[in-house]
Formats: structure tokens, sequence, C-alpha cells
């Protein structure tokens, strides 16, 4: 068999593996040659995706303020105090939950805002469903194998993995802070992302440190079968070189392990602060799967609240980093979640799995806003009373294609298989 | 490398006494990772079920057939073999030509690939590539298939019986002739390189032990003047001794070998010298010890320490001495030794190229067309042969007479299978064999993990705690770190979500309605992403 054809034909994702702790590097090999296919891509500009794992229970995070009486009346053992409640500038009408301290200073800053109620038609409420759909960008009765990321990706750099890295990409085209590179990155053939697994892993890979199991006989090949796998990959070596660029990050990150979300967006801006090319980062956190005592008796505490102090803590030092490594005008990030919760609460103060949500979007170049109008709480809330969409999630995929990253409206069609209306995010 | 890698080798009790310890299913797993290639779970609850001695007398005793050989797979649109047809056995041509000696060699090694695949509960399959890689010959450079197939059922008949007569054998085997030159070994021209690796390689070997001498390798290779190679007819080439080109003066060994004389013998008795210096070097004890390291190296771990040597190493190779040299007591006798099950022994071997590709074909249960459609099934054989040469063990073709580095290059030993070039090649396998596999024949066929299938032979799948455990337990000689398993769990099966349920409800939708397209692609997708992430841990390349 030929190289070319061999790795066309074999190669979906390297996993570059150095494990207990659990580092794993998915990426490609290949000899450089290879162009973008739009010469327009070659910007500088990232998009960072952030998942809310779980659900996440958009009524207690963004507070339909003009509604308040009804609010209570749905929410009588969760809703968050009037006077706690946090104040948009020029939004009286809505309003953050009491954690988001740091993206209330965003948006008042201008550079946050809201898309409200984000769906689709015909909701999913399985967790693994809807993923599925937000990931792929399917219709919710439609099953497609590819992630919306992916096809982006492909539509880009339609050659690879064939020569990939090459000199006019010489890095991973997208990043997943995960040991698996999630279905949203996943290409019409190949996964178009690598997974960097967690970030002990991460900073062992960029020291060179293994963890040491030389106490037994198998410890001791294992030991070596790690220190091998950092050295393995093409790209391995692309992201320690980056990270060992940049001198010193912003020094208002929590210490590691307190904010899992802040250890893993503080890895994107090292690695986009130290020049890879890459499009796409992805990272995660959770769970939002607040089926029970979401808040504790007072209820600006507890899980949710939780949550949404680290979401909202680590996109606000994400932020200042960006300006701190003078690459703020490079990246835009948003917040996804496979779906929101019901409107009334449950009688284990918690919510069950609803339908739209709000979806944050953030950046130094983004146009800020609440997007479209509070979600209308019904006087007397059931338990099957949804948020009903007002914006389809594709809308926000489409927008940050053509204005983010300046697609043809046709690609971007093609990507998203449909035509889909255009949100003023950026 | 930043620095050199320092090895601290930890120690274990070395001991030839029985086992006497438990015998259940991570014992039967240990015993089946390094006889067979890989330990399906339905072998492991087999051999679980056994007796200790009951299970190394399956594995030593089951009567077998020798395999069918292979077979015409190789017309093409360059090339259709005349006197062989489709299908049919080529070792009874009497044609060969280059344009089918290629072709011949890698249908060889296909079907070598599908026994391994195929083999039976015994250790017959791994003693053949055993004996391959300590008796090494070169396919490309033997070129007569007919010869190589010759060769190995050679190995294959003598995989588990008396190396004595094996050695006698191999001597006078075309294969070897050729590939050693012992066909162009003649008293006026005596060629040394049989009669040096004869005793550098094959039998005493070059350990501290080990003192015959240059005037022995002359010696012997005057002694082994006179064989060549019968060919007139293909099918029938065997090896022969020609009186005519035998030196038949006196050889001197040294006193390595006990100053023994071998008397030059006259016309056809000269070929019975054979026999008289394989007595001399077999005298020599180092012979036992040296084969009994080997064994050790392939089978238990890869350093002899001193303890190692003087407590199994010395009595195996009694044991080989007091038996005549037949293996079977050797192999007995380690498989059930308390050494052998010495919990540090376990996972301490760096799998193979074949034994990863082989053995992750057998214990996922990838299906492989049968001999109905030999043309897609010797394809698929190759496939998995031409990967794992890609990861440096191109059976048939070792990198020299030596064999392997794997098995015998001090420091590294099994540590050289894994660098910068193989360790990825092995992870983009194992993803492929998870997600799309080899196809052939515009996609009719493919040999891929059925992973669901995979998960439903374990004892409770929908319970996300045991389906990882069970799995690990399958996959790997070691035990995982409890984080690794809860990342395994929160982060792949349950995508950050805080219930196992929802990987019960998934599982469980999908045996109630297996044509939900959406829920059947989020159970297999799970599935895949775990079975990779766990095929790409570096436990993964133990056994």
């Amino acid at each position: 068999m030929k190289r070319r054809d061999f790795l066309k034909n074999t190669i979906t994702g390297v996993v570059l593996p150095s494990f207990l702790s659990g580092i794993s590097l998915k990426a490609l090999a290949g000899a450089p040659h290879m162009h973008a296919l739009h010469p327009y891509m070659n910007d500088d500009r990232v998009l960072v995706l952030i998942q809310l794992a779980g659900g996440n229970d958009g009524i207690n995070t963004v507070i339909p303020f003009d509604q308040y009486n009804a609010y209570t009346a749905a929410r009588p053992n969760i809703f968050i105090p009037q006077e706690k409640v946090l104040r948009l500038n020029g939004f009286d009408a809505t309003a953050f939950n009491p954690a988001m301290t740091n993206m209330q200073q965003l948006f008042n800053d201008g550079k946050l805002g809201v898309v409200q109620a984000v769906s689709y038609p015909k909701p999913n409420f399985s967790h693994f469903r809807a993923t599925d759909i937000w990931m792929t960008g399917s219709d919710s009765d439609k099953v497609v194998a590819s992630g919306w990321a992916g096809r982006f990706l492909h539509d880009v750099y339609p050659e690879f993995p064939d020569n990939f890295p090459n000199t006019a990409m010489p890095d991973p085209l997208a990043i997943q802070v995960g040991s698996v590179v999630s279905t949203a990155l996943q290409g019409p053939l190949f996964t178009m992302g690598m997974a960097i697994s967690n970030p002990t892993g991460f900073y062992n890979l960029v020291e060179g440190k293994v963890n040491v199991n030389s106490n037994s006989r198998w410890g001791e090949q294992l030991d070596y079968i790690e220190l091998m796998s950092q050295k393995t990959d093409q790209y391995a070596s692309v992201i320690k070189k980056a990270a060992q660029k940049v001198p010193a990050q912003s020094p208002d990150y929590p210490a590691p392990g307190k904010n899992p979300l802040a250890d893993q967006l503080k890895i994107v801006a090292l690695l986009i602060a130290g020049g890879l090319k890459t499009k796409v980062y992805m990272v995660s956190t959770g769970s939002f799967d607040t089926h029970a005592k979401q808040t504790e008796a007072d209820t600006t505490t507890g899980t949710h609240a939780k949550l949404l102090q680290r979401v909202s803590e680590a996109i606000g030092i994400f932020m200042n980093d960006l300006k701190f490594l003078q690459i703020e005008n490079k990246v835009m990030g948003m917040t996804f979640s496979e779906f929101g919760r019901r409107i009334k609460s449950n009688a284990s103060g918690g919510t069950d799995h609803g339908a739209a949500a709000p979806v944050f979007y953030f950046g130094h170049a983004v146009k800020p806003a609440v997007i479209g109008n509070n979600p209308v709480i019904p006087t007397n809330a059931t338990v099957n009373d949804n948020v009903p969409m007002q914006h389809d999630f594709r809308s926000l995929y489409a927008s940050i294609l053509q204005n983010w990253f300046n697609l043809a409206p046709d690609d971007v069609k093609n990507i998203l298989m449909a035509d889909f209306p255009l949100l003023p995010v950026v | 490398m930043q620095k050199p890698y320092t090895m601290v080798i930890p120690s274990v009790t070395a001991t030839l006494k029985k086992y006497k310890g438990k015998w259940g299913r991570p014992e039967a797993k240990h015993l089946l990772k390094r006889t067979l290639f890989g330990a399906k779970k339905e072998d492991i609850d087999f051999f679980a079920s056994k007796s200790l001695r009951h299970a190394i007398k399956i594995l030593l005793d089951t009567p077998e057939q020798i395999p069918a050989p292979p077979v015409n797979n190789y017309n093409d649109d360059k090339y259709t073999d005349e006197e062989i047809q489709p299908g049919q056995a080529w070792i009874t041509a009497t044609k060969i030509s280059g344009m089918n000696t290629g072709r011949r060699r890698n249908s060889f090694k296909a079907w070598w690939i599908g026994c391994m695949i195929n083999q039976q509960r015994t250790l017959r399959e791994k003693m053949v590539i055993f004996w391959h890689n300590h008796l090494a010959t070169e396919s490309n450079n033997v070129d007569n298939p007919t010869m190589v197939y010759k060769h190995h059922a050679l190995l294959r008949q003598y995989a588990l019986g008396n190396f004595k007569e094996l050695i006698r054998a191999i001597t006078v085997d075309p294969a070897m002739l050729k590939y050693l030159n012992g066909n162009a070994n003649t008293k006026k021209a005596p060629d040394e390189n049989y009669g040096r690796e004869l005793q550098e390689l094959f039998t005493v070997g070059k350990g501290p032990g080990s003192h015959y001498t240059e005037a022995d390798v002359k010696a012997a290779a005057r002694v082994l003047t006179g064989f060549r190679i019968e060919n007139k007819s293909i099918p029938d080439v065997h090896g022969v001794f020609e009186p005519g080109r035998h030196d038949e003066s006196d050889k001197q060994f040294s006193s390595f070998y006990q100053e023994t004389v071998i008397k030059g013998r006259k016309g056809k008795d000269g070929e019975a010298e054979l026999d008289d210096l394989i007595t001399v070097i077999f005298q020599q004890p180092e012979v036992s010890r040296f084969i009994c390291r080997k064994i050790y190296r392939f089978f238990v771990y890869h350093q002899i320490d001193e303890g190692t040597e003087k407590n199994v190493i010395e009595p195996l190779a009694k044991i080989f001495r007091d038996n005549n040299y037949e293996i079977k007591p050797v192999l007995e006798k380690l498989f059930t030794s308390k050494h052998f099950y010495d919990a540090a022994n376990r996972g301490a071997i760096i799998k193979s190229p074949v034994d990863f590709t082989v053995g992750l074909c057998r214990e996922c249960g990838v299906a492989f067309p049968g001999d109905d459609n030999f043309v897609d099934q010797y394809g698929f054989w190759l496939s998995i042969q031409n990967t794992a040469a890609q990861m440096q063990q191109n059976i048939g073709d070792p990198p020299n007479v030596a064999g392997w580095p794997a098995w015998y290059q001090e420091p590294l030993f099994d540590k050289t299978w894994i660098n910068s070039d193989t360790l990825p090649k092995r992870t983009a396998f194992t993803d492929r064999m998870v997600s799309y596999g080899f196809s052939r024949n515009n996609n009719n066929y493919k040999i891929v993990i059925d992973t669901v299938q995979f998960a439903k032979q374990l004892s409770s799948p929908s319970d996300p705690n045991l389906l990882i455990d069970e799995l690990a337990e399958l996959l790997y000689a070691v035990d995982l770190p409890p984080e690794e398993k809860q990342y395994m769990k929160t982060g792949i099966l349950l995508q950050g979500l805080m219930t196992d349920h929802y990987w019960t409800d998934a599982w469980n939708k999908l045996q109630e309605n297996p044509n939900d397209a959406a829920n059947t692609k989020i159970v297999t997708n799970k599935l895949k992403n775990l079975l990779k992430y766990m095929m790409s841990l570096p436990q993964y390349q133990l056994m």
C-alpha cells in the first residue's frame, strides 16, 4: 500500500496517551504540502465551545425578572430572591443568577451577550440524544454521524488528514480538552480534532514528566511506554512548544483543581497565545443535571450556584487572561447545553429535563445584547410547561461560521444542511 | 529522550516450586495471555473451570490436526496461475516463477496469521513463532515458497517435540540450507555460516558460560560439508547429502566440547557425522541453559537476575537435559510454577506486534470470512500481517538470523517494540478496528470489532460499573487505577452526567428496540469511544 493510501485508509486519530493521569492527544500525521481550501481562512480567529453537560436550568441562570411573581410562583422552592439577582445595564427585564458576578461584569462591559430560548423544533429530552443533536447539528428526527464543527473544518481542510500537518497548517485543526474527541469535531470520515485529556496530563506532557510506577515489573514497563507516548506525536511537540513559548498567564486563575473549567480554559488560552493555528477548542463541564436539591435553603447557594459560579469565574478569568496575553481580539466563545429545564421546579427542589435555554456568547469583538425575549412564565405553571424555542441553535452556528470565520453563505448552508437566519452576535 | 532511561528492576521470589495458590480467572487469564494469542473470555472461563494441572495438560497434549496448507488466493489482473486453481493448495505446484513466488509467499504469510487467529487451545502456535524467532530464516532470501512452507511445517511439527531432533531436521532443511549457505558448504570451499550460527544462535549461544572457539566453528562447518538442496521436483524439494562434497578428514573440537574428535567418515556414512556433531554439542549443558533463558524471556519476563538464573533457569535446564531435550516437560514445569503466577510477573511483558494484532482479533471476536470466501479471508489475514509488519514484526521475515531484537537485545528487550513510530501505529490500529476496521470487495465484507456484541457477552453491560470492570478485566493484564475507571464511566459512558441510569436506560433501550437508529448510534458511539480509549492506554500494551 502506498503511504498516502495507508494514511487515508487507516488513521482516524492517533491517540497519544500518557496515562494514569491520562493525557491523550488525538492527532494525525503526514507530510507537509496541503493548504487550506479557503485562503481567507488563514486568519487567526478562534472559537471556544463550552459545553455545560447535563442540561442547564436556564430560568435560574438568566432570570425573567420582568415576570418575577410568575417566576416565584412556578419555583417556590428554588427562586432567587429579588434583591440578590444581578442586574444588567440597559436590560432591566432580565437578570443573572447571583453566582455569575464575572459574567455580569462582562455583560456590562459589552463583552458578553445572551441568546434567549435556544433549541430546535421537536426538542428531545434524552441527554445523549439531545447532546448528539447539538453536536451534529441535525434535525430532531434525523441521525447524522458527523459533527457541525467537524464539517466546518472538513470544508476548510478537505484533504485532511492526508498530508497533515503541513507548513500551512502545522497544528491540530481542533483541540478537545477531554480524552475523547466529541462528536461536534467528527468530520465526514475522520475526526478533525485531537484530545488533551486533563490538566495534570497536559502539564506532565509540557514538562516531560511521567507517573512513576517503577515499583513493579509491569509498572517499570508502563513507565517506559508512557515516556515513549509523550514523544510520539508530531502534534505533541507543537503543543509542547506552543505552551513553552508563553512566559506567564494571568495570575487570577484559582489554584489547580478548584475550578475544573478554569483549568481547562487556562490551557486553551496558553495554546492560543503560544501561536497554535487551531481553529476550534472544546471544553466541557458539569453536571448540570439538577433533578433534586439544586439549591440550598438559601437559594443563592447550592449545586446550581456552584456550577454557575465556576462557569462565570472561568469565563471571566479566561477573558482577562486573553487580554493579558494580548490575544483578546482573536477569540470568541459560546456556551451550550443539550437542553434547558422545566419552567416549574419539582418537589425535590430541582428541575426536570426541559426544552429551550439561553446560550452565552463572549469575546472582545462580539456584539453584546440580550437577543430575544424572556421566556413567558405562565401564571399557573404546570410540570409540563416548557420554554418554547425562539432561536434555532443552528442560527448561532451559522452566525459564527459566516460572521466570525467569514465563510460564504453557501458553505454555511452546506455545513449546516439548511439555511438558518443569522443572529447579530458578532 | 531528554535523559537516558534508567531501569530499576524490581525483584521477585524466584522458585520453580509448584504453584499451590488460588486457581481462578485471573490466573487462567495470565496463563492464556502468555500461551495463546490473546485470552478470549470463553477461553478464560473454560480454563478457569479446570484445575491448573488439567489446564496445562490441555495446552500441551491436546491432539491437533495439521492445518490445511495455504491456497492460491493470488490470481489477479497481472497473473493467473495456470497450474494451481484458485482455492487449491499450491505446495503441490511443479512450476515456480518470478510471477508466483512473491504471491505464494504472501499467501503463506496470510495463511500463517489465519493459523494464529484460528488456533486451538494449545501452545503450538506460540511455540511455532518461538522457534521461528529462534531458528530464524527470511522468506525473502529463501525465495522459493515451497521451501518456505516446508520449513514452517517442520517448526510446526517439532513445536512441542524434541529440540535435539528439531536441530537435526532444521540443519538439512532446504530453506535453512539456502539461508545459511549450508548448500554451498563443500570440502573445497567450506562455508562457516551455518556451523557458526548453529552454535552462536541455535544451541550453546553466547551467554557467559559459552566458550566455543573459532576452531569449533571451522570444525563444525567441515562436519557439515556435503549437504545440498535437491529440487529436481519442486514439491519434493529436500536436503540431501552428497558424499563427493564432504570433507572426510577428522574434526577436532575444543575443551568446551571435551576435546572431542569427530572421526571423518567416508562415502554415504559422512552424513552420520551430523549426528556426531549434534551429540557433541548437546553434551554441553550450556545448550539447555541458553534455550531455557530464551523460553523464560518469551513467556515470563525479559530480565534474568542472579536468583532467577540459579533458581529458575538452572533447574529448568536440568529438566530439559534429563528429558533428553523434550520441550514439554520444561514448559509444564514453568507453567505450573509459583514463579510464573507470581503477581510481580503478571502484565510484565510488552505485547509483540503479532500478540497485539492477532490478540485483538481473537479477544474481541472479530469475524473473518470462511474458507468458501478464501480471497477475502486471505486478504484480511494479510491486512493483519501487514499491520504487524508495519509495527516491526513481519512474520516470515525477521530482521536477520538472530530473530527479533525484542527477544535477545539487552537492555531493552521487549521495550524495543515501542518507539515513536510503532506506538502511534498500534493506537491507529486499535482505533481503526474499533471504528471502521478493514474493508474489501467494495465494502461488501469488513472486519471490525462489533462493540455491542462484545459488550453483550459480559455479565451486566447495562451497569456501567460492571461493564467497565469486566472490560478492564478482559483487556488488561494489570489493574487500572480507580480514577481511570471513574473517568471512563463519567467522562465517556455518561458524558459528564452523574447518575448511572442514563447509560442503563440507553443500553436497555437498544436491547428492546434495536431499530431506534438514534439510540443505537448513541450506545455504539459510547462503546466505541470507551474501547478506543481503553486500548489507547499503555496498560493495553502489556500482557
